[in-house]
């Protein structure tokens, strides 16, 4: 998860007072976010997917400064008009359609505003923008630029500039291949036969979106006074929002925004838009959701603790909180304002019937009889691999289910045979003392097409005794006490299997169905597995016992 | 009961010997019996306090190969001038009598003393001198030596006899040099009364099949044991620790009348996600976070009334009062089979089934989930979650507070306690935390929260508060049997799962 980090001199400036630090430590944990370290001058804390406007010492700051009781309700961010224009032409429809903008005056930037103004930027990037794929933000000082702007699309080899952290000029396409915010965001743009560009009235580029800016154009320093702040993507409302949080966190520095106009082809939108949104709710509805009894002024009161304005039967949710998406949403910032820890555990006293799952009840009977014979009950991974599932048991099937992005190696491949689990299990105990006589019960997975998935989930249970005197008669009569055991019938036929020595493996056999194996180990597979002890083992799929 | 009774048949035949004797080879050899057997006997003597063993490792000198012989013969040089002081030697009459080399020794040895002449006939004639003569009279140092009882300590040696066998270990194979470990057994005070019993009891050891239908036992006492001594470790067959757990905690949601979910590992993307509103383009959809199917990559969905509730939700809220993701839904994004990210998927499926008339429902599930990381000592791509859910008209977030203490009390956690949390499918979110009672601190234990309607309407057609909960097990696992590395939950060390105790809640 994200992590702001916010100093806190900022912070104690910005809830007004310095809170001890367990106080702090607490209200951090109980407003919803983690706190991930804290010393004398910053805390780190993690922030939730669903809160992006707290990436921001702004954001945080406003959020505990409410949730504080120092500055509750709804916030007014005043948007004056600039009447500057960005122009969008039809190029960039099918490579960035939407853009938002505004403006920032009165910026009194130092050292400091200017490491939060890249943080906030950067967080937004990784997170909420999912990084830059879905919206990417841009942000220039306004006194490099001659208005009016364009956003368009250009061929790569018509773009050419100097691109932020460059010590020349380069084309888009050399920015993507040797420039290192080029390599990493390159994916993004891969296909594209045009590159979406905003430029000036001097036809000066001021950034390739969504990968950089212009040097000439595109660098705050703390001799920026004003900025020009862009942000684009395929989706408007998540640039609307973007947008919104970035000009809130700047208004809280202390700058004052100004509105652009963003002319469509086919229309004129006026951005950023800060005044709320009205979401209906019931009062009643988010009492029961929460098993409380708020009366409208107690709602009121912890609605604006949370930021929120309170109209009669309207909630005024502030324009930085994209999540809020149904009343819900609503109820969980009540809740944090009400207390998590306010409220009072309550089990319900009402009956309904309790079911252990029936396989799983004759899981365990078959445990009781196993354990009972002296056998140790394994659990092993249900990921494993080819060569140890397939070609140590000597098998060639090919109806294995693989996987397509595991990080190990050793780890490909869903357990093929609950078997070859043990016997990896025989091999990795081979200085321990014998006899090892094992059991497990679990899934092997095959590829079938009759199945939703394409994946058939066979429950099995496997049995492998191990030690000088492990034999076929062995295993037989394990097989035979559990038939018995369970009142069941069973044949066993003469077979041949690889896993197996040929003339002491056989079929078993229930009800004309055949259910699995059992016999002695072949020795080349005990060799594979480095085990230098006879073992006997079997194999049954166990659902078929249970019917 | 008296300690005579008590003792082995061997510790009775041992005992009294020590009296006089104080090693193990003397005490063989007066009680004959085998040296194991006598050492046997010492230590479980030792053991009750009867006598004391001191070991001490000291040099040694033995007798080696050809010292045994000369020993019986004598050395070499003496059968060389014993030969020659009868008359004149050649050397092939010599030969008859010693072997080349020895003569060869012997010719330079008894040269440098002067004790022979030698002349140069046909062949070498070897005759004595006086000095010769002498030496036969009396026995060398080297002799007196060779006679003492070996194996001799080289400290006891006295100055001539530390010379001589200098000498002799110079030589082949006479005497050889050993470090051993030298056992004297003393009685200790009690011992020494003991040894005075009459030991010479008949008592039965062994009570045999043969011997209780005989009945010859009647009328005669049997060998006491001492049956406050530990004895060798044995094991039986038992259930895999972490099952014995997942068994008692499965009990606890069956008590509290909840109906256990079981269900399948690998799953499309639409039952593990896209139903519980995870967002197409979350993070935790990333190849990094999830681990998808390379064969079969991809799956069916179900049936297409369900099928396009779940998109327009996701697209625009359908008719959940939701504003929706506002992006597209893609159908093959949802196909993507992948290993279940929670059990969490089982739910969904339960929801999809449960009719209105079976309301109020509780189900849990136990199972294994699944993560695409790197594993080491606190990260296993395989890990245990419980999830349960509570679908009733009148449920609440109180209420889903109350069943998670009352689950955790019964795990032995009385404290729990909520902080507010983040999931895509529940609102209001709770980070669920118990207090350790021996860590004294906080442990977040899981998530938990009420669907949102954009998972509940879509899956079920109509809107219920459900509350789900979805709690780690492996760290609870991990602390009942103090093990260090996670990864050794799954090692299946045939050791360790014979000797770890039970689960015992």
């Amino acid at each position: 998860m994200p992590t702001v980090t916010i100093n806190r001199k900022v912070l104690d400036r910005i809830i007004g007072k310095k809170l001890p630090d367990d106080k702090l430590k607490d209200r951090i944990s109980m407003l919803g976010t983690d706190l991930e370290r804290m010393d004398d001058s910053e805390i780190v804390v993690e922030i939730f997917p669903n809160r992006p406007d707290m990436l921001s010492e702004q954001g945080f700051g406003r959020a505990m400064c409410s949730f504080l009781g120092v500055q509750t309700g709804l916030r007014k961010y005043d948007v004056k008009k600039s009447g500057e224009k960005v122009i969008v032409t039809k190029e960039v429809k099918d490579v960035r359609p939407f853009t938002v903008c505004a403006i920032a005056r009165n910026l009194k930037l130092d050292d400091e505003k200017i490491r939060e103004i890249i943080q906030v930027q950067e967080k937004l990037h990784i997170t909420f923008c999912r990084k830059r794929k879905k919206a990417a933000i841009g942000i220039y000082p306004l006194e490099k630029i001659k208005m009016p702007i364009t956003f368009t699309a250009k061929k790569p080899e018509d773009i050419k500039f100097r691109p932020l952290e460059a010590n020349r000029e380069m084309a888009a396409n050399e920015i993507l291949e040797q420039h290192p915010t080029g390599k990493e965001y390159a994916h993004l743009v891969k296909g594209l036969k045009k590159y979406a560009v905003f430029q000036d009235a001097n036809s000066e580029i001021l950034s390739f979106t969504p990968i950089i800016n212009s040097h000439k154009t595109g660098k705050v320093t703390d001799a920026t006074k004003e900025v020009f702040i862009e942000v684009s993507g395929p989706s408007l409302h998540t640039n609307e929002y973007v947008l919104n949080i970035l000009t809130c966190a700047l208004a809280d520095m202390g700058a004052q925004i100004y509105s652009m106009e963003v002319v469509y082809p086919d229309k004129t939108i006026t951005t950023p838009n800060l005044s709320p949104r009205e979401v209906d709710y019931s009062l009643d509805f988010l009492n029961k959701t929460l098993g409380i009894s708020l009366n409208h002024k107690e709602f009121k009161e912890n609605m604006e603790k949370m930021g929120f304005g309170v109209e009669k039967d309207k909630v005024l949710v502030p324009c930085y909180r994209p999540d809020i998406i149904h009343q819900v949403d609503l109820a969980e910032d009540l809740a944090i304002a009400y207390g998590y820890e306010t409220f009072i555990p309550e089990l319900p006293k009402k009956a309904t019937p309790g079911e252990e799952d029936a396989i799983e009840k004759f899981r365990k009977k078959v445990s009781i009889l196993l354990a009972g014979l002296n056998m140790l009950e394994t659990s092993s991974y249900h990921i494993s691999n080819k060569d140890l599932q397939l070609k140590k048991m000597l098998l060639k099937e090919k109806d294995y289910v693989e996987l397509a992005n595991s990080k190990s190696e050793d780890y490909t491949l869903m357990r093929y045979s609950m078997l070859a689990s043990l016997m990896q299990i025989l091999g990795e105990n081979t200085h321990n003392e014998y006899p090892q006589d094992l059991y497990e019960m679990g899934y092997i997975f095959r590829q079938d097409d009759a199945e939703e998935t394409g994946v058939r989930e066979d429950l099995v249970l496997s049995i492998v005794k191990c030690g000088p005197d492990a034999e076929y008669t062995k295993i037989r009569q394990v097989l035979d006490y559990l038939f018995t055991s369970l009142d069941m019938k069973y044949e066993v036929k003469e077979a041949s299997h690889p896993s197996y020595m040929e003339g002491r493996c056989a079929k078993i056999i229930v009800g004309g169905k055949d259910i699995g194996y059992l016999g002695e180990l072949n020795p080349q597979v005990l060799e594979n597995f480095g085990v230098s002890m006879p073992a006997a083992g079997m194999e049954i799929k166990f659902w078929v016992i249970y019917k | 009961m008296e300690i005579a009774k008590k003792l082995h048949p061997l510790e009775r035949k041992v005992l009294p010997h020590i009296v006089n004797h104080s090693s193990i080879s003397e005490l063989a050899k007066v009680s004959g019996l085998q040296e194991v057997e006598v050492m046997r006997a010492c230590q479980w003597l030792e053991n009750r306090a009867l006598l004391t063993i001191k070991s001490e490792e000291a040099d040694v000198i033995d007798l080696d190969i050809n010292g045994h012989e000369y020993r019986k013969k004598g050395l070499p040089e003496r059968i060389f001038l014993k030969a020659i002081a009868e008359k004149p030697h050649t050397m092939s009459e010599l030969s008859k009598k010693l072997s080349g080399e020895e003569i060869n020794i012997c010719i330079g040895q008894l040269r440098r003393i002067g004790a022979i002449e030698i002349k140069k006939e046909a062949e070498l004639v070897f005759s004595i001198t006086d000095s010769g003569r002498k030496l036969l009279e009396k026995e060398s140092e080297d002799e007196r030596l060779l006679k003492k009882a070996f194996p001799l300590k080289l400290d006891t040696l006295t100055k001539t006899e530390s010379l001589a066998a200098d000498e002799l270990l110079k030589r082949k194979q006479i005497i050889k040099k050993d470090r051993r470990i030298e056992r004297t057994i003393t009685l200790t005070h009690e011992g020494e009364k003991v040894a005075k019993e009459n030991l010479d009891i008949d008592l039965i050891d062994k009570v045999t099949p043969k011997l209780l239908k005989s009945g010859d036992w009647k009328g005669k006492e049997f060998r006491a044991y001492d049956v406050e001594i530990n004895v060798p470790r044995i094991s039986g067959g038992k259930r895999h620790f972490t099952n014995q757990a997942l068994e008692y905690i499965k009990s606890i949601w069956l008590e509290l009348g909840f109906k256990e979910m079981t269900g399948h590992s690998v799953h499309t993307s639409f039952w593990d996600l896209d139903a519980l509103f995870v967002p197409q383009d979350h993070p935790a959809r990333e190849m990094q976070d999830t681990f998808y199917l390379k064969t079969p990559a991809k799956g069916k969905l179900p049936e297409k009334e369900l099928v396009s509730r779940i998109k327009k939700t996701h697209e625009d809220g359908w008719t959940t009062g939701s504003l929706g993701w506002r992006g597209e839904w893609s159908s093959e994004k949802a196909k993507e089979n992948i290993l279940r990210t929670h059990t969490t998927v089982l739910s969904a499926l339960t929801l999809s089934k449960l009719k209105k008339e079976d309301l109020p429902a509780k189900f849990f599930a136990v199972g294994k989930c699944y993560r695409n990381e790197t594993m080491d000592w606190k990260h296993l791509f395989e890990f245990y979650q419980v999830e349960g859910i509570v679908v009733d008209e009148d449920a609440n977030f109180s209420n889903l507070l109350g069943y998670l203490k009352e689950f955790f009390r019964k795990m032995g956690y009385p404290d729990v306690r909520i902080r507010p949390g983040h999931f895509p499918y529940t609102e209001p979110s709770a980070e669920v935390d118990v207090f350790h009672p021996i860590r004294k601190e906080w442990v977040e234990l899981g998530g938990s929260g009420i669907f949102r309607p954009e998972v509940t309407k879509p899956l079920m057609g109509y809107p219920v508060p459900v509350l789900a909960w979805g709690l780690g097990l492996d760290r609870i696992i991990k602390e009942y049997w103090e093990i260090q590395d996670l990864r050794d939950s799954y090692k299946n060390d045939v050791k360790q799962l014979r000797d770890f105790k039970m689960w015992l809640k």
